[in-house]
Protein backbone atom coordinates (compact mmCIF):
# COMPACT_ATOMS: atom_id res chain seq x y z
CA UNK A 1 0.00 0.00 0.00
CA UNK A 2 2.88 2.88 0.64
CA UNK A 3 3.58 1.52 -2.83
CA UNK A 4 3.00 4.34 -5.65
CA UNK A 5 3.07 3.32 -8.88
CA UNK A 6 3.97 5.82 -12.09
CA UNK A 7 0.72 6.16 -14.51
CA UNK A 8 0.38 7.93 -18.01
CA UNK A 9 -2.31 10.16 -18.54
CA UNK A 10 -4.95 8.72 -21.09
CA UNK A 11 -8.60 11.08 -20.80
CA UNK A 12 -9.31 14.20 -18.39
CA UNK A 13 -12.66 15.01 -17.07
CA UNK A 14 -14.47 16.69 -14.86
CA UNK A 15 -16.83 14.12 -12.23
CA UNK A 16 -19.07 15.94 -9.60
CA UNK A 17 -16.37 19.01 -9.86
CA UNK A 18 -13.74 17.06 -9.28
CA UNK A 19 -10.53 16.65 -11.50
CA UNK A 20 -10.22 12.90 -12.79
CA UNK A 21 -7.87 10.91 -14.91
CA UNK A 22 -7.71 7.93 -16.53
CA UNK A 23 -4.32 6.21 -16.48
CA UNK A 24 -2.55 3.24 -17.72
CA UNK A 25 -0.34 1.86 -15.41
CA UNK A 26 1.61 -0.79 -17.71
CA UNK A 27 -1.75 -2.39 -19.12
CA UNK A 28 -3.85 -2.17 -16.03
CA UNK A 29 -6.29 0.89 -16.14
CA UNK A 30 -7.20 3.31 -13.15
CA UNK A 31 -9.50 6.32 -12.55
CA UNK A 32 -7.00 8.46 -10.90
CA UNK A 33 -7.84 11.98 -9.01
CA UNK A 34 -5.73 14.97 -10.44
CA UNK A 35 -6.98 17.20 -7.08
CA UNK A 36 -3.19 17.67 -6.43
CA UNK A 37 -1.60 17.84 -9.50
CA UNK A 38 -4.37 20.02 -11.35
CA UNK A 39 -2.69 20.89 -14.60
CA UNK A 40 -1.33 17.43 -15.17
CA UNK A 41 -1.90 16.86 -19.22
CA UNK A 42 -2.92 13.73 -21.57
CA UNK A 43 0.40 11.87 -22.58
CA UNK A 44 2.09 12.97 -19.13
CA UNK A 45 3.25 10.60 -16.25
CA UNK A 46 2.94 11.15 -12.39
CA UNK A 47 3.56 8.80 -9.71
CA UNK A 48 0.44 8.09 -8.40
CA UNK A 49 -1.10 6.38 -4.95
CA UNK A 50 -3.98 4.73 -3.74
CA UNK A 51 -5.95 6.50 -6.82
CA UNK A 52 -4.17 9.51 -6.43
CA UNK A 53 -1.37 11.80 -8.94
CA UNK A 54 1.37 13.32 -6.43
CA UNK A 55 4.10 14.19 -8.61
CA UNK A 56 4.85 14.69 -12.19
CA UNK A 57 7.49 12.28 -13.38
CA UNK A 58 9.25 12.18 -16.87
CA UNK A 59 8.86 9.25 -19.18
CA UNK A 60 12.04 7.28 -18.86
CA UNK A 61 12.10 7.41 -15.37
CA UNK A 62 8.79 6.36 -15.16
CA UNK A 63 8.51 3.58 -17.82
CA UNK A 64 12.09 2.23 -16.70
CA UNK A 65 10.21 1.89 -12.57
CA UNK A 66 6.76 0.68 -14.10
CA UNK A 67 9.02 -2.40 -15.88
CA UNK A 68 10.92 -3.41 -12.39
CA UNK A 69 7.78 -3.40 -10.81
CA UNK A 70 6.16 -5.62 -12.71
CA UNK A 71 9.12 -7.69 -12.92
CA UNK A 72 9.09 -7.91 -9.48
CA UNK A 73 5.25 -8.71 -9.28
CA UNK A 74 4.31 -5.53 -7.49
CA UNK A 75 1.74 -4.54 -9.98
CA UNK A 76 0.12 -7.37 -9.01
CA UNK A 77 0.30 -6.90 -6.12
CA UNK A 78 -1.06 -3.09 -6.21
CA UNK A 79 -4.01 -3.88 -8.40
CA UNK A 80 -4.63 -7.98 -8.68
CA UNK A 81 -7.61 -9.46 -6.58
CA UNK A 82 -6.47 -8.61 -2.75
CA UNK A 83 -9.24 -11.46 -1.81
CA UNK A 84 -7.54 -14.13 -3.90
CA UNK A 85 -4.03 -13.05 -2.13
CA UNK A 86 -5.31 -13.14 1.22
CA UNK A 87 -7.12 -16.66 0.76
CA UNK A 88 -4.21 -18.08 -1.46
CA UNK A 89 -1.60 -16.57 1.85
CA UNK A 90 -3.78 -18.89 4.06
CA UNK A 91 -5.10 -15.47 6.07
CA UNK A 92 -7.87 -16.85 8.65
CA UNK A 93 -7.34 -20.05 8.94
CA UNK A 94 -5.05 -20.17 11.86
CA UNK A 95 -7.86 -18.37 13.49
CA UNK A 96 -10.75 -20.09 12.29
CA UNK A 97 -9.15 -23.56 13.42
CA UNK B 1 19.99 12.30 -18.98
CA UNK B 2 23.02 10.11 -18.84
CA UNK B 3 22.34 8.74 -15.66
CA UNK B 4 18.58 8.00 -16.60
CA UNK B 5 20.12 6.20 -19.84
CA UNK B 6 22.39 3.63 -17.51
CA UNK B 7 19.85 3.40 -14.88
CA UNK B 8 19.31 -0.70 -14.01
CA UNK B 9 22.51 -0.70 -15.29
CA UNK B 10 24.88 -3.73 -13.30
CA UNK B 11 28.31 -1.49 -14.77
CA UNK B 12 26.55 1.41 -12.79
CA UNK B 13 25.50 -0.80 -9.59
CA UNK B 14 28.97 -1.87 -9.67
CA UNK B 15 30.22 1.50 -9.65
CA UNK B 16 28.46 2.98 -7.02
CA UNK B 17 29.52 -0.32 -4.58
CA UNK B 18 33.12 0.16 -5.81
CA UNK B 19 32.72 3.96 -4.81
CA UNK B 20 31.02 3.30 -1.54
CA UNK B 21 34.49 0.99 -0.85
CA UNK B 22 36.78 3.41 -1.48
CA UNK B 23 34.97 6.08 0.45
CA UNK B 24 34.13 3.75 3.46
CA UNK B 25 37.30 3.77 6.33
CA UNK B 26 35.11 2.62 9.58
CA UNK B 27 31.67 1.55 10.71
CA UNK B 28 28.79 3.29 10.17
CA UNK B 29 24.98 2.35 10.54
CA UNK B 30 22.56 3.31 8.04
CA UNK B 31 18.53 3.22 8.33
CA UNK B 32 16.51 3.60 5.59
CA UNK B 33 12.99 4.28 6.75
CA UNK B 34 10.52 3.38 4.25
CA UNK B 35 9.01 -0.78 3.98
CA UNK B 36 9.27 -0.75 0.21
CA UNK B 37 13.22 0.37 0.71
CA UNK B 38 13.68 -2.66 2.67
CA UNK B 39 11.90 -4.52 0.28
CA UNK B 40 14.48 -3.72 -2.06
CA UNK B 41 16.80 -4.28 0.11
CA UNK B 42 16.63 -7.96 0.82
CA UNK B 43 14.89 -8.61 -2.55
CA UNK B 44 18.10 -7.32 -4.61
CA UNK B 45 20.89 -8.58 -1.54
CA UNK B 46 21.97 -4.83 -1.37
CA UNK B 47 22.72 -5.11 2.14
CA UNK B 48 25.29 -8.29 1.17
CA UNK B 49 26.48 -6.16 -1.29
CA UNK B 50 27.83 -3.07 0.61
CA UNK B 51 31.43 -3.40 2.16
CA UNK B 52 31.34 -4.75 6.02
CA UNK B 53 31.93 -1.48 7.01
CA UNK B 54 28.58 -0.55 5.90
CA UNK B 55 25.00 -2.05 8.16
CA UNK B 56 21.73 -1.21 7.13
CA UNK B 57 19.05 -1.05 10.08
CA UNK B 58 15.56 -1.56 8.56
CA UNK B 59 13.25 1.01 9.98
CA UNK B 60 9.78 1.63 11.14
CA UNK B 61 8.34 2.32 7.90
CA UNK B 62 5.79 -0.12 7.14
CA UNK B 63 1.87 1.83 7.92
CA UNK B 64 0.28 -1.51 7.94
CA UNK B 65 3.16 -3.25 10.52
CA UNK B 66 3.22 0.35 12.77
CA UNK B 67 -1.03 0.44 13.11
CA UNK B 68 -1.40 -0.43 16.83
CA UNK B 69 -3.10 -3.56 17.61
CA UNK B 70 -6.01 -1.49 19.22
CA UNK B 71 -6.51 0.40 15.82
CA UNK B 72 -6.89 -2.89 14.37
CA UNK B 73 -9.31 -4.55 17.29
CA UNK B 74 -11.43 -1.20 16.29
CA UNK B 75 -11.62 -1.99 12.90
CA UNK B 76 -12.78 -5.49 13.61
CA UNK B 77 -15.67 -4.35 15.72
CA UNK B 78 -16.63 -2.02 13.40
CA UNK B 79 -16.95 -4.01 10.05
CA UNK B 80 -18.63 -6.68 12.07
CA UNK B 81 -21.63 -4.49 12.49
CA UNK B 82 -24.80 -5.48 10.41
CA UNK B 83 -25.44 -1.99 9.50
CA UNK B 84 -22.04 -1.11 8.58
CA UNK B 85 -19.63 -1.52 4.80
CA UNK B 86 -15.94 -1.52 5.85
CA UNK B 87 -13.71 -0.20 3.19
CA UNK B 88 -10.12 -0.97 3.36
CA UNK B 89 -6.61 -1.12 1.37
CA UNK B 90 -6.16 -4.70 0.51
CA UNK B 91 -3.06 -5.54 2.99
CA UNK B 92 -5.29 -4.83 5.81
CA UNK B 93 -6.93 -7.53 5.62
CA UNK B 94 -4.78 -10.43 6.83
CA UNK B 95 -2.76 -8.05 9.84
CA UNK B 96 -3.84 -10.36 12.85
CA UNK B 97 -6.06 -8.13 15.43
CA UNK B 98 -6.57 -9.47 18.98
CA UNK B 99 -8.18 -12.62 17.69
CA UNK B 100 -9.09 -12.17 14.25
CA UNK B 101 -8.66 -10.31 11.02
CA UNK B 102 -10.58 -8.58 8.80
CA UNK B 103 -10.37 -11.91 6.06
CA UNK B 104 -12.30 -13.72 9.19
CA UNK B 105 -14.77 -11.03 9.85
CA UNK B 106 -15.81 -11.33 6.37
CA UNK B 107 -16.50 -15.07 6.35
CA UNK B 108 -18.36 -14.43 9.18
CA UNK B 109 -20.49 -12.17 7.32
CA UNK B 110 -19.44 -9.00 7.90
CA UNK B 111 -19.79 -6.71 4.61
CA UNK B 112 -15.76 -5.85 4.30
CA UNK B 113 -15.07 -4.31 1.03
CA UNK B 114 -11.42 -3.91 -0.86
CA UNK B 115 -10.64 -0.56 -2.38
CA UNK B 116 -7.81 0.64 -4.53
CA UNK B 117 -8.91 4.07 -3.45
CA UNK B 118 -10.45 6.17 -0.50
CA UNK B 119 -12.69 7.86 -3.28
CA UNK B 120 -13.97 4.21 -4.31
CA UNK B 121 -15.17 4.34 -0.64
CA UNK B 122 -17.27 7.27 -1.07
CA UNK B 123 -18.66 6.00 -4.21
CA UNK B 124 -19.92 3.11 -2.46
CA UNK B 125 -21.40 5.06 0.45
CA UNK B 126 -23.86 7.45 -2.55
CA UNK B 127 -24.41 3.88 -3.80
CA UNK B 128 -25.76 2.77 -0.13
CA UNK B 129 -27.45 5.84 1.45
CA UNK B 130 -28.99 3.13 4.17
CA UNK B 131 -25.54 1.43 4.97
CA UNK B 132 -22.45 3.02 7.07
CA UNK B 133 -19.67 3.51 4.81
CA UNK B 134 -16.19 3.33 7.05
CA UNK B 135 -13.12 3.46 5.53
CA UNK B 136 -9.71 2.06 7.34
CA UNK B 137 -7.54 5.53 7.38
CA UNK B 138 -4.11 4.07 7.82
CA UNK B 139 -0.62 4.74 6.25
CA UNK B 140 1.89 7.51 5.89
CA UNK B 141 2.41 11.40 4.40
CA UNK B 142 2.06 9.71 1.27
CA UNK B 143 -1.81 8.05 1.83
CA UNK B 144 -3.01 10.71 4.01
CA UNK B 145 -3.92 13.49 1.43
CA UNK B 146 -5.76 10.80 -0.38
CA UNK B 147 -8.02 10.19 2.50
CA UNK B 148 -7.80 13.92 3.84
CA UNK B 149 -9.39 15.06 0.19
CA UNK B 150 -11.97 11.69 0.74
CA UNK B 151 -13.03 13.39 3.73
CA UNK B 152 -13.19 16.85 1.92
CA UNK B 153 -15.69 15.63 -0.59
CA UNK B 154 -17.65 13.80 1.59
CA UNK B 155 -18.48 17.26 3.50
CA UNK B 156 -18.43 19.27 0.58
CA UNK B 157 -21.07 16.81 -1.25
CA UNK B 158 -22.72 16.23 2.44
CA UNK B 159 -23.00 12.68 2.47
CA UNK B 160 -23.74 11.70 5.72
CA UNK B 161 -23.51 7.95 5.89
CA UNK B 162 -19.21 8.17 5.19
CA UNK B 163 -16.72 7.90 8.09
CA UNK B 164 -13.08 6.88 8.57
CA UNK B 165 -11.25 5.66 11.16
CA UNK B 166 -8.05 7.45 11.02
CA UNK B 167 -4.90 6.30 12.30
CA UNK B 168 -2.27 8.43 9.96
CA UNK B 169 1.56 8.29 11.01
CA UNK B 170 4.18 11.43 10.28
CA UNK B 171 8.01 10.25 9.34
CA UNK B 172 9.79 12.74 10.47
CA UNK B 173 8.68 12.31 14.98
CA UNK B 174 9.86 8.75 14.26
CA UNK B 175 13.01 9.84 13.37
CA UNK B 176 13.27 11.48 16.25
CA UNK B 177 11.93 9.31 18.50
CA UNK B 178 14.67 6.85 17.33
CA UNK B 179 17.32 9.16 17.54
CA UNK B 180 16.59 9.79 21.17
CA UNK B 181 16.64 6.86 22.20
CA UNK B 182 19.69 5.38 24.34
CA UNK B 183 20.11 2.12 22.23
CA UNK B 184 20.00 4.18 19.03
CA UNK B 185 23.11 3.35 16.76
CA UNK B 186 21.73 4.93 13.80
CA UNK B 187 24.07 7.51 12.22
CA UNK B 188 22.58 7.94 8.65
CA UNK B 189 19.17 8.18 7.39
CA UNK B 190 17.97 6.85 3.79
CA UNK B 191 14.55 9.24 3.63
CA UNK B 192 11.59 7.94 2.07
CA UNK B 193 11.21 9.26 -1.48
CA UNK B 194 7.52 9.14 -1.93
CA UNK B 195 6.69 10.44 1.26
CA UNK B 196 8.59 13.11 0.29
CA UNK B 197 7.24 13.48 -2.69
CA UNK B 198 4.39 15.01 -0.54
CA UNK B 199 5.76 16.32 2.36
CA UNK B 200 9.04 18.25 0.50
CA UNK B 201 12.24 18.33 2.62
CA UNK B 202 11.63 21.03 4.67
CA UNK B 203 10.69 18.93 7.72
CA UNK B 204 14.39 17.54 7.40
CA UNK B 205 17.18 20.64 8.03
CA UNK B 206 16.43 20.82 11.51
CA UNK B 207 16.18 17.10 12.68
CA UNK B 208 19.57 16.56 10.63
CA UNK B 209 21.30 19.73 12.10
CA UNK B 210 20.18 18.56 15.71
CA UNK B 211 20.95 15.31 15.81
CA UNK B 212 24.32 15.74 13.69
CA UNK B 213 22.77 12.94 11.11
CA UNK B 214 22.88 13.35 7.51
CA UNK B 215 19.16 13.00 5.98
CA UNK B 216 19.68 11.78 2.04
CA UNK B 217 15.90 11.57 0.30
CA UNK B 218 16.10 8.31 -1.52
CA UNK B 219 14.18 6.18 -4.30
CA UNK B 220 12.93 2.74 -4.24
CA UNK B 221 15.11 1.18 -6.93
CA UNK B 222 18.13 -0.78 -6.27
CA UNK B 223 20.22 1.74 -7.94
CA UNK B 224 18.53 4.39 -6.01
CA UNK B 225 18.86 3.08 -2.29
CA UNK B 226 23.04 2.29 -3.88
CA UNK B 227 23.28 5.66 -4.70
CA UNK B 228 21.75 6.86 -1.42
CA UNK B 229 24.12 5.01 1.05
CA UNK B 230 26.99 6.05 -1.70
CA UNK B 231 25.55 9.74 -0.77
CA UNK B 232 25.26 9.21 3.21
CA UNK B 233 28.31 7.54 3.70
CA UNK B 234 30.06 10.21 1.63
CA UNK B 235 28.60 12.63 4.56
CA UNK B 236 30.27 10.52 7.32
CA UNK B 237 33.30 10.09 6.26
CA UNK B 238 33.47 14.44 5.99
CA UNK B 239 31.55 14.59 9.16
CA UNK B 240 28.84 16.44 7.66
CA UNK B 241 24.77 16.23 8.47
CA UNK B 242 23.12 17.99 5.92
CA UNK B 243 19.71 16.96 4.05
CA UNK B 244 20.47 15.84 0.18
CA UNK B 245 18.13 15.04 -2.24
CA UNK B 246 19.06 11.63 -4.10
CA UNK B 247 15.57 11.29 -5.97
CA UNK B 248 15.20 14.65 -7.75
CA UNK B 249 13.16 13.21 -10.28
CA UNK B 250 10.14 12.85 -7.85
CA UNK B 251 11.30 14.82 -4.79
CA UNK B 252 10.61 19.17 -5.12
CA UNK B 253 12.17 20.40 -2.20
CA UNK B 254 8.59 22.21 -1.35
CA UNK B 255 6.26 18.35 -2.19
CA UNK B 256 3.57 18.97 -3.15
CA UNK B 257 1.70 22.25 -1.88
CA UNK B 258 -1.93 21.52 -2.44
CA UNK B 259 -1.43 18.05 -1.25
CA UNK B 260 0.51 19.68 2.27
CA UNK B 261 -2.47 22.04 2.35
CA UNK B 262 -5.32 19.90 2.41
CA UNK B 263 -3.27 17.79 4.96
CA UNK B 264 -3.85 21.17 7.19
CA UNK B 265 -7.14 21.62 6.78
CA UNK B 266 -8.36 18.44 7.33
CA UNK B 267 -6.01 16.34 9.91
CA UNK B 268 -4.64 17.80 13.11
CA UNK B 269 -1.14 16.59 14.49
CA UNK B 270 -1.62 14.14 17.74
CA UNK B 271 0.01 11.96 19.41
CA UNK B 272 0.02 8.23 17.91
CA UNK B 273 0.78 5.23 19.47
CA UNK B 274 3.17 2.45 16.75
CA UNK B 275 2.71 -1.00 17.11
CA UNK B 276 5.31 -2.38 19.38
CA UNK B 277 7.22 0.32 19.85
CA UNK B 278 4.47 2.75 21.73
CA UNK B 279 3.16 6.57 21.96
CA UNK B 280 5.62 8.75 19.39
CA UNK B 281 4.81 12.29 20.40
CA UNK B 282 3.29 14.47 18.01
CA UNK B 283 3.77 11.52 15.10
CA UNK B 284 0.23 11.12 13.95
CA UNK B 285 -2.91 12.46 12.43
CA UNK B 286 -6.46 12.98 13.43
CA UNK B 287 -9.36 14.25 11.87
CA UNK B 288 -9.99 18.06 13.47
CA UNK B 289 -12.35 18.99 14.92
CA UNK B 290 -14.11 20.83 12.27
CA UNK B 291 -14.49 17.23 10.48
CA UNK B 292 -15.31 15.51 13.83
CA UNK B 293 -18.70 14.02 12.21
CA UNK B 294 -16.56 11.99 9.59
CA UNK B 295 -14.45 10.43 12.78
CA UNK B 296 -15.76 6.55 13.03
CA UNK B 297 -14.33 6.71 16.69
CA UNK B 298 -16.67 9.86 17.39
CA UNK B 299 -19.57 7.79 15.17
CA UNK B 300 -19.36 4.07 16.67
CA UNK B 301 -18.62 3.25 20.63
CA UNK B 302 -14.98 1.98 20.03
CA UNK B 303 -13.45 3.78 22.41
CA UNK B 304 -13.41 1.05 25.36
CA UNK B 305 -11.53 -1.26 23.74
CA UNK B 306 -7.86 -2.16 24.35
CA UNK B 307 -5.54 -4.63 24.05
CA UNK B 308 -1.99 -6.77 24.84
CA UNK B 309 0.48 -7.38 22.12
CA UNK B 310 1.90 -11.11 21.63
CA UNK B 311 4.36 -11.67 24.16
CA UNK B 312 6.63 -13.12 21.73
CA UNK B 313 6.34 -10.81 18.69
CA UNK B 314 9.32 -8.77 18.74
CA UNK B 315 8.13 -6.78 15.91
CA UNK B 316 8.40 -3.40 18.22
CA UNK B 317 12.16 -4.08 18.22
CA UNK B 318 12.70 -4.53 14.76
CA UNK B 319 10.99 -1.77 13.90
CA UNK B 320 13.01 0.37 15.75
CA UNK B 321 16.42 -1.10 14.16
CA UNK B 322 17.16 -3.15 17.56
CA UNK B 323 17.34 -6.52 16.48
CA UNK B 324 17.21 -8.29 12.94
CA UNK B 325 14.01 -10.22 11.97
CA UNK B 326 16.35 -13.77 11.85
CA UNK B 327 17.25 -12.97 15.56
CA UNK B 328 13.79 -13.25 16.99
CA UNK B 329 13.24 -16.68 18.20
CA UNK B 330 9.87 -17.04 16.65
CA UNK B 331 11.32 -16.01 13.03
CA UNK B 332 10.03 -18.50 10.79
CA UNK B 333 9.38 -20.99 13.12
CA UNK B 334 6.10 -20.13 15.24
CA UNK B 335 6.01 -17.37 13.34
CA UNK B 336 5.24 -17.22 9.36
CA UNK B 337 3.50 -15.43 6.76
CA UNK B 338 1.08 -18.11 6.74
CA UNK B 339 1.00 -17.61 10.72
CA UNK B 340 1.80 -14.30 11.85
CA UNK B 341 2.48 -13.59 15.32
CA UNK B 342 3.11 -9.60 14.63
CA UNK B 343 2.27 -7.06 11.21
CA UNK B 344 6.21 -7.05 10.46
CA UNK B 345 5.45 -10.69 8.81
CA UNK B 346 1.88 -10.08 7.92
CA UNK B 347 2.40 -7.15 5.73
CA UNK B 348 4.47 -7.81 2.57
CA UNK B 349 6.25 -4.51 2.93
CA UNK B 350 7.43 -5.72 6.59
CA UNK B 351 10.69 -6.19 7.17
CA UNK B 352 10.39 -9.76 8.90
CA UNK B 353 8.23 -10.83 5.90
CA UNK B 354 10.96 -9.33 3.76
CA UNK B 355 13.68 -11.65 5.17
CA UNK B 356 11.18 -14.67 5.03
CA UNK B 357 10.83 -13.66 1.63
CA UNK B 358 13.96 -13.33 -0.07
CA UNK B 359 17.00 -13.88 2.21
CA UNK B 360 18.72 -17.23 1.66
CA UNK B 361 21.79 -16.98 3.76
CA UNK B 362 24.87 -18.49 2.93
CA UNK B 363 24.25 -17.71 -1.10
CA UNK B 364 26.73 -15.24 -2.37
CA UNK B 365 25.12 -12.07 -4.11
CA UNK B 366 26.99 -10.45 -6.93
CA UNK B 367 26.16 -7.26 -8.69
CA UNK B 368 24.67 -9.55 -11.40
CA UNK B 369 21.91 -10.13 -9.24
CA UNK B 370 20.54 -6.59 -9.53
CA UNK B 371 17.91 -6.87 -12.43
CA UNK B 372 18.54 -5.28 -15.61
CA UNK B 373 15.59 -2.85 -16.66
Amino acid sequence: MCLAVPGRVLEIEERDGTRMAVMDFGGVVKDVCLEYLPDLEVGEYAIVHVGFALQRLDEESARRTLDLFAELGLLTEEFGDPWEAAAASGAGEEAAR
Amino acid sequence: MKYLEEFQNPELARGLLEDIRATVTRPWALMEVCGGQTHTIIRHGIDQLLPDEVELIHGPGCPVCVTPLEVIDKALEIAGRPEVIFCSFGDMLRVPGTDRDLFRVRGEGGDVRVVYSPLDALRIARENPHREVVFFGIGFETTAPPNAMTVYQARKHGIENFSMLVSHVRVPPAIDAIMNSPDCRVQGFLAAGHVCSVMGTVEYPELAARHRVPIVVTGFEPLDILEGIRRTVRQLERGEHTVENAYERAVRPEGNPAARAMLEDVFEVTDRAWRGIGVIPQSGWRLAERYRDYDAEHRFDVGGITTLESELCRSGEVLQGLIKPHECEAFGTTCTPRNPLGATMVSTEGACAAYYLYRRLGTPVTPEAIPVG
